[in-house]
């Protein structure tokens, strides 16, 4: 019934391979089976409608929620990493797993610039060897601490927030905040990078930018970069691959195009014909229940 | 920065009589069952063989309430006043901010110039001399609890266990095993880091209230084990004849025993029992200021700023790849070794300690301090101290009444500057060249 294969349409190299991803709560099936794979250098759309448990695969992923079932491998300079057995910091220190918010997550009362200092904090601690070093003012510090400022700066200027590096994080605009929070991720050095709705409460111009920057992301660094999106112009206009998932289970796996014109997707999100008769064991569930809608990853 | 009150929101313009009124009553109902029990009466004796008997004051009960009264109506309408003038308060708020940043700094030095000089100035008595060190000892927990509260977000409300961890470990270390001051006082630090090695290890998963809670009982554990363990503590009893600490190995003696040069002698000074306090004094400025310039720095390295950044969001760290747990251990056992030097400091200066003085009120003081002075602002601690611990000295003739002037201290801070007294934070590290031509943010 669903797709379980785990292809990438353009044949690039896996960077992820998801395997029988399952997670429950309790008695709910948050993601149900789900399997696939997001190659290096490319784009990873994960789409589906509300609670179909797409922040959920991406807590799997990053550590926040340890897997009921499945394997999550990363493959980053040829060493494997199994994810869901590595401890949440980890997984970002050392399988190199970014990741931004649905509600963004920065740290308010930092500074722009301190924010990205913090993204390259085990760098940094190493260079401070565990902070004595630092503390005696050893030479060597003081270079990495100039060579992260410039790798802090290379990003804002990416983003376009360089004139704005020295004021408290918490006080940019919204659209400003969402792309801080990628050069955040962006300079902890990542192989894979995770954006949970990075367009959600942007305009139309800066979605746009958040395009290109995604775009120059996935062409400069090379890296692989997995996006939940439900901004459609967002997903079809860069993605190179998408998955759509619904109710937890994958349903469509393939190109933008593929996707698109696939008829499961077209029902999932626009909803079953109205005469067509609903099972009756969905019928008896309505009954009882009166509705049982997930709640929303 | 209009402060919010417990009443209702009247109209933005003009007054609400009935409303402030209404409002001063409550607060007078408030007052007047509070001075009841306070005032009202009073146990006087009505002379030999005829026991005693209860004196009645509702004068003084009238008094009270009728100046909590107008107190309040007072109060209101100048927060009234406040508030429909927003306009004027926000240009006067920028021209401080404007020369906020040169006079801080300008009174940060002056005060480090004053404390220097403080035993020497002409003024400046036996008594005003222990004040400053006792409020010396403050700011510098203040400082080392700043760590754990102000920099990583840790609320920690049993920082007097670690600071009663050092005081033992001197007075222990000193009284068995006859080791010096200065040989103590590192290895009294490292067994107060230790404390709060052990202690940090299973509670820093605890967030907010709930590791409020765990040092709570921690700082009440260490001080019930002190009272307990009589064979090593001497419980209630407490250790006396703690040593003084020497000047490099020079006693501050009359008479020093036969063989030492004490340092009286040495440099052929009249004996005077204050050249110990003002050593005692230089001593504690000197550990107050190597705290200071300890967390100025550690700010500054990447430890400092996850500090920061775990107390802004923990799940943005993990997701960053930082060692939440490692990383408040750090802050914990590096808070607490200050604390530790700061134990060590209060026995050899009081050469004599019991565990009355590691009652939580003390951690409750600190916290103050720390809070009262803006989180993580290292002058506002100094400033709360001064305030708050001044206050508390200068008020001592009034008894147990002077603990009202710590309340209202703590009330008169919280209503003016709820943030703190500074709450101001400059980032460690700027891009784009010193504060002022930087662009200022728009707000979202």
């Amino acid at each position: 019934m669903t797709d379980q294969s785990w292809e990438i349409p353009s044949g690039a190299a896996a960077l992820l391979t998801v395997e029988h991803l399952t997670m429950r709560f309790g008695g709910l099936v948050a993601v149900d089976d789900v399997s696939f794979a997001a190659g290096t250098g490319e784009i990873t759309a994960i789409i589906g409608p509300n609670g179909a448990g797409k922040t959920t695969v991406f807590n799997c992923l990053t550590g926040f929620y340890s897997p009921s079932v499945g394997r999550l491998l990363l493959r980053r300079d040829d060493r494997n990493f199994l994810l869901e057995r590595m401890e949440g910091y980890r997984i970002a220190q050392k399988a190199g797993v970014a990741r931004t918010f649905q509600n963004i997550r920065l740290f308010p009362q930092m500074s722009v610039l301190e924010n990205l200092l913090v993204a390259q904090h085990n760098v940094l601690m190493r260079a401070s060897g565990m902070t004595v070093l630092g503390l005696l003012g050893f030479a060597s510090y003081r270079r990495a601490e100039r060579a992260a400022v410039e790798k802090a700066r290379y990003w804002l200027d990416q983003v376009g927030l360089t004139a704005l590096a020295d004021i408290d994080a918490g006080n940019l605009p919204y659209g400003a905040q969402r792309k801080l929070e990628i050069a955040r991720a962006m300079c902890t050095g990542p192989a894979l990078l995770c954006l949970d709705e990075p367009a959600a409460g942007l305009n139309p111009t800066e979605s746009l930018e958040l395009n290109e920057l995604l775009l120059f992301i996935r062409n400069e660094h090379k890296i692989g970069i997995l996006l939940i999106e439900h901004d459609m112009s967002v997903v079809m206009g860069i993605s190179d691959h998408i998955i759509v998932l619904d109710y937890g289970r994958k349903i469509s796996d393939g190109t933008p195009e593929h996707v698109r014109n696939d008829p499961t997707v077209i029902r999932a999100y626009l909803g079953e014909d109205e005469d067509e008769e609903l099972p009756p064991e969905v019928m008896a569930d309505l009954a009882i229940n009166g509705e049982g809608d997930a709640p929303a990853t | 920065m209009a402060v919010e009150t417990s009443d209702t929101a009247p109209p933005p313009s003009g007054l609400d009589v009935t409303s402030i009124l209404k409002d001063a009553g409550i607060t007078a109902l408030i007052a007047f069952a509070l001075t009841i029990p306070l005032f009202g009466f009073r146990l006087v004796s009505l002379g030999t063989g005829q026991g005693i008997g209860l004196e009645q004051r509702w004068g003084l009960v009238a008094i009270s309430v009728a100046s909590v009264f107008l107190g309040r109506i007072a109060l209101t309408v100048w927060q009234e006043k406040r508030r429909t003038m927003p306009r004027e308060a926000a240009s006067h708020g920028w021209s401080i901010k404007r020369y906020a940043r040169p006079l801080l700094a300008g009174g940060a030095y002056a005060l480090a110039g004053l404390a220097f000089c403080w035993p020497w100035l002409p003024f400046v008595d036996r008594w005003l001399l222990d004040m400053a060190i006792l409020v010396l000892t403050y700011v510098m927990l203040g400082w080392g609890l700043n760590i754990v509260v102000g920099l990583a977000g840790l609320l920690d409300l049993g920082y007097v266990a670690f600071y009663a961890v050092g005081a033992y470990s001197y007075a222990l270390l000193a009284l068995n095993f006859d080791l010096t001051f200065w040989q103590c006082l590192p290895l009294a630090g490292a067994f107060a880091a230790f404390f709060g090695i052990v202690l940090g290890f299973p509670v820093l998963r605890l967030r907010g209230d709930y590791l409020a809670i765990v040092t709570l009982g921690f700082g009440e554990i260490i001080r019930i084990i002190l009272l307990n363990w009589y064979e090593v503590t001497k419980g209630p009893d407490g250790l006396s004849g703690i040593p003084r600490p020497s000047f490099f190995g020079l006693p501050f003696k009359r008479n020093p025993p036969d063989g030492v040069t004490s340092f009286h002698q040495f440099f052929g000074l009249e004996y005077s029992s204050i050249q110990r306090i003002i050593f005692l004094y230089y001593v504690i400025l000197l550990l107050a200021l190597i705290t200071n310039f300890f967390t100025l720095r550690i700010r500054k390295l990447p430890v400092g700023r996850a500090w920061e950044a775990l107390r802004e969001d923990e799940i943005a760290c993990r997701s960053l790849g930082i060692n939440a747990r490692n990383t408040k251990l750090t802050a914990f056992s590096i808070g607490a070794m200050f604390a530790g030097f700061g134990g060590s400091f209060f026995a050899t200066r009081q050469g004599f300690i019991s565990p009355e003085s590691f009652t939580f009120i003390e951690s409750a003081i600190i916290l103050a301090i720390v809070v009262l002075g803006g989180m993580g602002s290292q002058f506002g601690i100094v400033l709360a101290a001064v305030f708050l611990i001044g206050m508390t000295e200068f008020f001592r003739e009034l008894e147990h009444f002077r603990m009202l002037a710590f309340g209202a201290g703590m009330v008169a801070i919280m209503v003016w500057r709820p943030r703190g007294l500074l709450a101001h934070r400059d980032p460690t590290i700027r891009l784009n060249g010193p504060p002022g031509d930087e662009i200022k943010g728009s707000s979202p």
